[in-house]
């Protein structure tokens, strides 16, 4: 019943060249980027304060600014959030032990006055910003482990490391991007991280799943070819899901409130990122490893 | 053949008719559920901090201290038992947790009897006339272990002093209390309540205790600051004798009252206090002493009468909080060691009021949006994709609740992400579906090959997010917790629902109308 030629359609794979400069181009942007501006690390990762405030008028933040300039208790960040009333403040504080930063907070409470609305505050000693980040290194690199070694018992080891080759360029770009717009890194950043992590992984094993069913139909097919079929058979599942996470992902990123904005946006960056690296980074990158081994067992043979 | 065995229909059946069954409070008020009969489910979605406003505080026991507290303890129980058995020793040498005394070669057999019968545990060795008594890993463990859980007792305690309404005080780790307060919008007081140990001792003050030659302290004594000013306004100093003549714990109950229009402290000593204060009060009559908080002399008062019944008054400069605080934390008792807080994230109600609206909003209008986008792509099957997804959200709001899971911002968030991904599900096997009766299948071995093709994919992509969202729990905190319980909830009932649900409607479609070709 089934043809002995598969079918194809689209020749993505004849751009994998022009996608690896381009996927170069990004990571080494992304590795300048992160090395000369640095990530914005939030209060979570680095200690400090974080005060969002609610003034009966929009308050003057040159003014404000100006005032916590005079305290001289370090870098203090003050900016709009939301609405002309609503004020972020984030002290950053370095090494200083926890009495230091209640004192800090009191401090502050003190320069904004009776008339204001506290509607959230933060204060986070340096030794959880230790432990956040500590745990937060250890939850990628076992996410990456795990997921290498479930792809490896259950398809081959080829399948795990395009996968994780993948899944590390989309963390490297998502790192990127949050350089790029200045977003604070903070937790539920690294959720975002880790859910763009999972959603490229997912996409990126549908595609393989079909290159193992297929490659077990025809088998004398090249790999070149096997791929570029199974990328076309499930290119229309590939935009469907993308289409209907980001419908979701948008109606949240517009009307989810301040809060979580920066969570959304980097999540609609994953969706795009995920879905590209899927396609140009896990499956060109089996199609090299591969092709390195055919032709390394070739010379073997001679 | 596409088959679906009768013993699943009635499973899939159970699954929803549960999910409904407990996800059906959260449609209710309060009010309304209390006038429901005991039978039904009531439990509602447990709202986070960050969504029904409240205050979290991360405190961490100073456990040093009580390792540090536990030799010396140690140390000073030697000597006594041994000054008992009239057996000479030097002052000891501590050196990490080995505490060495020196005793007469002839009464060292003796000696280290003696420390055997009074604690078992310790090791002892003898190196000439030196006697070493080293403390044990296990000791230590099982103190500090003590010390941990009467800190959560304490902490526990001074927060009911306080009204709080709801308080959650967990253990995290080996020495971290979680403390999370709802609707505690300003949680300054109770930062200040628990960050005093309020270890309160009544000493005798001896202000001549100083070597006229040096000027230092005479062993034995310790000079404090007195909390109260001295004339001049200069901090003042008492020296104060080390022995304790009645400990804090020794006390029955703490009142603020007022006396002669000041707030004072009131308080009242148990049994064994009373016998204390009284014997204590009848020796030293006409002499200073002092009432030791913290380290520092909160009041130092002449003793004018022997003071018999048990009951006394601290008066100090205290304002009505003061005195307030005071009382309360006399009542809850002291902490065992130094609590720090690490961390405090405060949701003011209004921001939480406004998270849960925009959150409420917008995963109805994602909801609504992909349930239009399905129904448009697959027509009859994306009605079926969606009727699963309305089921889906039915068992996801039915595992939070049955589980009183926490919902958080993120939470939503997740909720909404499943949402997308929920589809996708559906999608793979629709879109498999579609290519075999594309290949010239019959409907409904398409729909059998379909599926079956489908499953593989689906298992292996959601198992591997999985993984992701069970490390997100394992090594998040908080509102990222609360984004990793709905995702690992969400792919659950995905599944569930993608395998189950639809496959049970698109079942039923091809029975009862035999459809010749199949249009998605």
């Amino acid at each position: 019943m089934a043809s002995k030629e598969p079918a194809s359609g689209i020749n993505f794979l004849s751009y994998r060249f022009i996608s690896a400069v381009l996927s170069a181009v990004l990571l080494v942007y992304s590795a300048y980027l992160l090395s000369v501006k640095g990530m914005n690390y939030g209060i979570d990762f680095e200690g400090g304060v974080l005060i969002e405030a609610r003034f009966e008028t929009a308050p003057d933040l040159s003014a404000l600014r100006q005032q916590f300039k005079l305290m001289e208790i370090g870098e203090a960040g003050i900016q709009n959030f939301g609405s002309d009333q609503d004020v972020l403040i984030r002290l950053r504080v370095g090494d200083e032990d926890e009495e230091v930063i209640s004192a800090l907070l009191n401090q502050v409470k003190s320069v904004l006055g009776d008339n204001v609305e506290y509607r959230r505050v933060e204060t986070v000693g340096p030794k959880v910003g230790d432990d956040l980040r500590s745990g937060a290194m250890w939850a990628v690199m076992l996410s990456l482990i795990a997921i290498l070694m479930y792809i490896t018992m259950r398809f081959e080891w080829q399948y795990g490391a395009a996968a994780v080759v993948a899944i590390f360029h989309d963390i490297f770009l998502t790192l990127g991007f949050f350089a790029l717009l200045d977003f604070e890194f903070n937790l539920p950043s690294l959720a975002a991280l880790l859910t763009i992590a999972g959603y490229s992984i997912n996409d990126t094993i549908v595609v393989f799943d079909r290159v193992r069913e297929n490659r077990r139909k025809y088998r004398t097919t090249p790999l070149y070819q096997l791929i570029n079929t199974s990328l076309n058979e499930t290119l229309s599942r590939t935009l469907l899901t993308s289409a209907t996470t980001l419908i979701a992902v948008s109606a949240f990123l517009f009307f989810g409130g301040e809060v979580i904005r920066d969570f959304n946006t980097v999540l609609i960056w994953g969706v795009f990122v995920g879905t590209y690296s899927s396609v140009y980074i896990a499956s060109a990158f089996l199609l090299y490893i591969e092709t390195f081994l055919q032709n390394k067992a070739g010379e073997t043979e001679d | 053949m596409v088959y679906f065995p009768t013993w699943k229909k009635i499973t899939t059946l159970i699954v929803i008719l549960m999910g409904l069954w407990y996800s059906l409070p959260n449609f209710f008020s309060e009010s309304q559920l209390d006038t429901l009969p005991s039978w039904m489910a009531k439990e509602r979605i447990n709202l986070g901090l960050d969504l029904q406003g409240g205050s979290h505080l991360l405190l961490e026991i100073e456990l040093k201290e009580i390792e540090s507290e536990l030799i010396s303890m140690t140390a000073d129980a030697v000597r006594t038992t041994l000054a008992g058995e009239k057996i000479r020793t030097s002052r000891p040498l501590i050196t990490g947790r080995k505490i060495s005394f020196q005793i007469p070669q002839n009464k060292i057999q003796a000696a280290k009897k003696e420390i055997r019968d009074m604690d078992p545990l310790l090791a002892l060795s003898i190196e000439g006339n030196k006697l070493n008594v080293e403390i044990q890993d296990d000791q230590i463990r099982q103190h500090k272990e003590k010390a941990v859980q009467q800190s959560i007792e304490i902490v526990r305690r001074r927060i009911d002093e306080t009204g709080t309404r709801e308080p959650t005080i967990q253990r995290q780790g080996e020495s971290r209390i979680i403390v999370q307060l709802p609707g505690v919008s300003d949680p300054a007081r109770i930062k200040s309540l628990l960050g005093k140990t309020a270890r309160m001792t009544f000493h005798m003050v001896d202000d001549g205790a100083k070597s006229a030659v040096s000027g230092r302290v005479k062993p034995g004594y310790q000079e404090l600051l007195s909390a109260d000013s001295g004339l001049s306004g200069q901090p003042r100093t008492h020296i104060i004798h080390k022995r304790i003549l009645v400990n804090g714990e020794n006390l029955k109950d703490a009142q603020a009252t007022f006396q002669q229009g000041e707030p004072v402290v009131s308080m009242r000593f148990d049994a064994i206090g009373t016998r204390r204060f009284a014997d204590a009060t009848k020796k030293y009559v006409g002499q200073q002493f002092a009432i030791v908080l913290d380290g520092q002399i909160i009041s130092a008062p002449v003793i004018r009468e022997p003071i018999l019944t048990g009951s006394g008054v601290i008066s100090g400069s205290f304002t009505t909080e003061d005195a307030q605080d005071l009382s309360l934390l006399l009542r809850a008792g002291a902490l065992p060691a130094p609590l720090n807080i690490l961390e405090e994230r405060t949701v003011g109600p209004g921001l939480g009021e406004d998270s849960v609206k925009a959150g409420e909003f917008a995963s109805l209008l994602a909801f609504s949006l992909v349930l239009i986008f399905m129904a448009i792509i697959y027509k009859r099957f994306g009605i079926y994709a969606d009727i699963a997804l309305l089921i889906n959200m039915t068992l996801i709001f039915g595992a939070l609740s049955a589980l009183q899971a926490t919902l958080t911002l993120p939470g939503i968030a997740g909720i909404v992400l499943t949402i997308g991904m929920a589809v996708d599900a559906n999608v793979l096997i629709f879109q498999r579906i579609k290519e075999e009766s594309l290949k010239g299948r019959t409907p409904i071995s398409a729909i059998d090959v379909g599926y079956r093709q489908a499953t593989v994919a689906i298992f292996d992509a959601n198992l591997t997010t999985f993984i992701c969202a069970l490390l997100l729990y394992v090594f998040g905190t908080g509102p990222v917790r609360g984004f990793a319980v709905t995702l690992i909830f969400g792919l659950v009932t995905s599944i569930f629902c993608a395998l189950m649900v639809t496959r049970l409607l698109i079942i039923r479609w091809l029975r009862s109308t035999k459809p010749k070709t199949l249009r998605i």
